[in-house]
């Protein structure tokens, strides 16, 4: 469609259509080109990019784009005017409601100016008014009113679909941070207490366990990238184990098995460590006895195969298949997060493989495939 | 042949088989305790990826058929062990880094991320199966080859056995591209190859040493590349060989898949580094099997067997007990040779008909393993039946038929992939369709015909004029599409060559 707005020539010369087609036709093209820009929300930059589209669309010689207080951009004739913006575009948001400037309230020094009337109209996104759509012309005529309204009205439908863009990335961001901060406080308090209890025993390992744990908090809270190596993932991994050993002592034993080939495959960000935290939680809940965690990572052809194993209290199928589903009572909700993610990035086949029942243990079973489009650490 | 003469034949052969299930299945398999693993001290190193790279790639062809076509064509042949090098210095100067940065594991999924087209996957998926499944038919019929001269087998017993081996690989996970392995396979062939050379050398020594007897063909011919005066034609047979070597490797389905292993890009420079290095060593040892062969062998040239050099080298010049133990090892290294080069090859081939074909097989989806196990009987059983019913192509002219198969298509989507913004998906897959049907006609001509001589030498040797050909046909036909340069063109390029201490955000494309 946009494509072949772009080349109005042709249909000129076949005539095709109507003058009115035409007008239509022209309308519909400086819209579709301002909306790009508005898509992005009402910013100084985004409102430069489509005034000048949207003053083609209403056809008169200055309009200006404000934000509840200030100026954003001005396009057309008359720029003198442009310091007399502010004030109107504060008394509109006020109002909450269109009104017409006569000349009386711009006053003008330049007898030939064009700029004499204005229609100031609120625009709304997300039912608040976020700025206002100012419209000048020599005279008002109720046809230039009821225009500068019907333009307002799509401007703001546009920043609507602006607000909805933006909710939809903070959403899946919310997500991770979501994970992020699930380590949980219990985890943090722990592992200072442990630390705490070396530092007249043995003041070497407590430096070191102090500085495993900063580097896993680091690690934990990086704001960059949705994916990682599974090198980096497991090395937190490592760091996660070696702090819950500091506190669990022989009682945590824990195997790690894994093929060098598949170091340097990309995954999403903290999808191991989660069901780590799970096995480690499981496999140690509520008895005095010896927990086995094992980890194991394998190269399979295209995919890698990582599993995460303990040999602790189990759970029902039936609980883990509510917290896949997204059930957020349920206390593992890192592997429903863990789950979505792995669909979101690679599809629904690569969703996690869970095999429990109680007082059988555990076994999460994640597949990453090596390669998939737009996925890079 | 008596039982006394197979019995090293056999004894190697088995152990070899045992050893490469064995390693496959137990080999790394350590358990380590989170107090001693440490899991960057694990990322596979270059020198242990270049051991991999050179066991995965040292195949029949260099273990058997340089030394074989050095004995029957004298010293012009020294091109192939030269090109096969050679190949990996192109590949080192244009491609290895870039290629690891582009995150891509298979050709495959480099074409589908540089130009975001499902087309082009889908013709570079055909391509790698058929490079491969030419590349994979010298390797069973060499393993006819050596079974035969080793314990008196008929020729179809050595592809069976070989094609059985990679089957239970492919089915049980072992093997599957477990680096370890494929490094222990490089020295094995290096030392069978190199002691027995070493006492070879010792016995021609002792002899005083003799020089060759003439026999059949003109000596100083035999020792001067050229000198039989074949002008034009050996000399285009010649350029067209060396192109073919040096550009066809980067297109070898298993060799690209080990660059993923690298961590990143200097890495994966430094492993083509070490690669060249040890194929320099290896290389120097069959044409001093050929330069004996010439002295000890004669005879084995003019009856047509000169495939089997290597192997009946070692009985001809010492009897007795230590003839057998250099016969056992070679024996051996040859199965190695056999066994690595198929396992890598099928496991490519498995993996992109598995992927792409048998996905969705039967009306169903079938999950990854089960698609995998699926597409390896395929990968084996197709090339094998191929082996079965045409035992005669020679082994190294088969090899390097495929490099110039290889050298025609994949050499120019990821030169002109890495190095040329404006190559376009029409452009690429215009390109390898060329070039795949210039040099596929002249694969399954010299399948097919034994007539030489006239313009038919165009088609005994392709690649002088089929490279040329696919890089203009995809240079022309990317410039007339030039409007359907993929739009991530410059986020791509910028992140296949940008140095990874750069810190550029790789994480969206």
């Amino acid at each position: 469609m946009l494509s072949r707005m772009r080349s109005p020539g042709p249909w000129r010369r076949r005539h095709l259509g109507t003058d009115a087609d035409r007008a239509t036709f022209r309308t519909l093209h400086s819209a579709s080109l301002a909306s790009p820009a508005l898509r992005a929300g009402l910013t100084a930059d985004s409102a430069g990019k489509a005034i000048r589209h949207l003053r083609a669309l209403l056809g008169t010689p200055a309009l200006a784009l404000t934000d509840t207080h200030e100026l954003l951009a001005w396009d057309g004739t008359g720029d003198h005017h442009a310091g007399q913006v502010d004030r109107l575009a504060r008394e509109t948001v006020e109002r909450g409601a269109t009104r017409v400037v006569v000349r009386d309230d711009l006053p003008c020094d330049e007898g030939s100016c064009p700029v004499r009337t204005a229609v100031v109209t609120p625009l709304v996104a997300d039912e608040r008014i976020v700025g206002t759509l100012q419209v000048f012309s020599p005279s008002h005529t109720a046809g230039l009113a009821r225009a500068a309204e019907e333009v307002a009205s799509w401007v703001s439908g546009q920043l609507d679909l602006a607000e909805l863009d933006a909710s939809r990335t903070r959403a899946m961001e919310a997500e991770v941070r979501a994970l992020r901060a699930q380590i949980s406080p219990h985890f943090i308090y722990n592992s200072l207490g442990a630390i705490a209890s070396f530092v007249r025993t043995d003041p070497d390992r407590a430096r070191e366990l102090l500085l495993e744990f900063a580097d896993f908090t680091r690690y934990s809270f990086r704001s960059h990238g949705d994916y990682t190596t599974l090198a980096e993932e497991l090395r937190s991994v490592e760091r996660y184990l070696l702090l819950e050993q500091a506190r669990f002592g022989d009682r945590l034993q824990v195997t790690l098995r894994i093929a060098p080939e598949v170091l340097p495959v990309a995954v999403p960000f903290l999808c191991v460590q989660p069901l780590v935290e799970n096995a480690v939680r499981h496999g140690l809940a509520g008895s005095a006895s010896v927990g086995h965690i094992s980890i194991h990572a394998q190269d399979r052809g295209h995919e890698c195969v990582i599993e995460v194993e303990d040999d602790g209290i189990g759970e029902d199928p039936e609980k883990v298949r509510r917290a896949l589903a997204g059930d957020a009572a349920s206390d593992s909700v890192g592997l429903g997060n863990v789950d979505s993610r792995l669909r979101n990035a690679y599809g629904d086949e690569f969703g996690l493989v869970v095999e429990t029942a109680p007082g059988a243990g555990t076994k999460v079973t994640v597949r990453v495939p090596k390669f998939a489009p737009g996925v890079h650490a | 042949m008596s039982i006394e003469d197979a019995a090293p034949g056999v004894i190697a052969v088995s152990v070899v088989a045992i050893a490469t299930l064995a390693i496959g299945t137990w080999g790394l398999r350590l358990s380590r305790t989170t107090s001693d693993f440490f899991v960057a001290s694990r990322t596979v190193n270059p020198r242990l990826n270049a051991s991999a790279i050179g066991g995965e790639y040292l195949s029949a062809a260099s273990f058997l058929g340089v030394a074989g076509l050095l004995l029957t064509f004298g010293a012009e042949m020294l091109w192939y062990p030269i090109g096969w090098t050679a190949g990996y210095l192109v590949l080192l100067a244009l491609v290895a880094a870039p290629l690891r940065r582009s995150g891509a594991y298979t050709l495959p999924d480099f074409a589908e991320a540089r130009l975001g087209s499902a087309g082009v996957r889908a013709t570079c998926s055909v391509l790698v199966v058929a490079i491969a499944w030419l590349y994979l038919l010298p390797q069973f019929q060499g393993a006819g080859l050596t079974l035969r001269s080793a314990v008196g087998a008929p020729t179809w017993v050595g592809p069976l056995v070989v094609g059985m081996v990679v089957l239970v690989n492919i089915g049980s996970g072992g093997m599957r591209s477990i680096t370890f392995v494929q490094a222990f396979q490089y020295w094995l062939k290096l030392t069978a190859l190199l002691l027995p050379a070493a006492v070879l050398l010792a016995v021609w020594a002792g002899d005083g040493a003799p020089a060759a007897a003439g026999g059949a063909v003109d000596l100083a011919e035999w020792s001067m590349p050229l000198a039989d005066g074949g002008g034009g034609r050996g000399l285009y047979l010649t350029y067209s060989l060396i192109l073919a070597t040096f550009l066809g490797t980067m297109g070898l389905p298993h060799v690209v898949v080990r660059f993923y292993t690298n961590p990143d890009g200097p890495a994966a420079r430094r492993t083509t580094l070490v690669v060249l290095g040890l194929l320099g060593i290896f290389y120097v040892l069959p044409p001093v099997y050929g330069a004996l062969g010439r002295v000890y062998a004669d005879e084995l040239a003019s009856s047509g067997r000169s495939d089997v050099l290597v192997l009946e080298l070692p009985r001809l010049m010492v009897g007795g007990p230590l003839g057998d133990v250099l016969t056992g090892l070679v024996t051996a290294g040859a199965f190695a040779a056999f066994l690595s080069t198929s396992s890598g090859l099928s496991i490519a081939v498995a993996g992109v008909l598995g992927q792409d074909v048998f996905d969705r097989a039967f009306g169903r989806r079938l999950t990854g393993v089960a698609a995998f196990r699926i597409g390896g009987v395929v990968a084996v059983v197709v090339p094998l039946l191929i082996a079965l019913a045409l035992p005669n192509v020679g082994v190294a002219r088969a090899v390097g038929l495929a490099f110039a198969v290889a050298a025609s298509t994949f050499c120019p989507l990821l030169v002109l992939g890495i190095w040329w913004r404006r190559l376009t998906d029409v452009g690429a897959v215009t390109g390898l369709a060329v070039g795949f049907v210039g040099s596929g006609s002249a694969v399954l001509w010299a399948m097919t015909s034994r007539s030489t001589g006239g313009w038919a030498v165009l088609l005994e040797q392709p690649a002088a004029w089929s490279v040329p050909l696919a890089f203009a046909t995809m240079v022309l036909a990317s410039l007339l599409t030039a409007d359907r340069v993929p739009v991530h063109t410059r986020r791509f390029m910028a992140r296949l060559h940008a140095p990874e201490t750069l810190h550029l955000d790789r994480s969206s494309s």
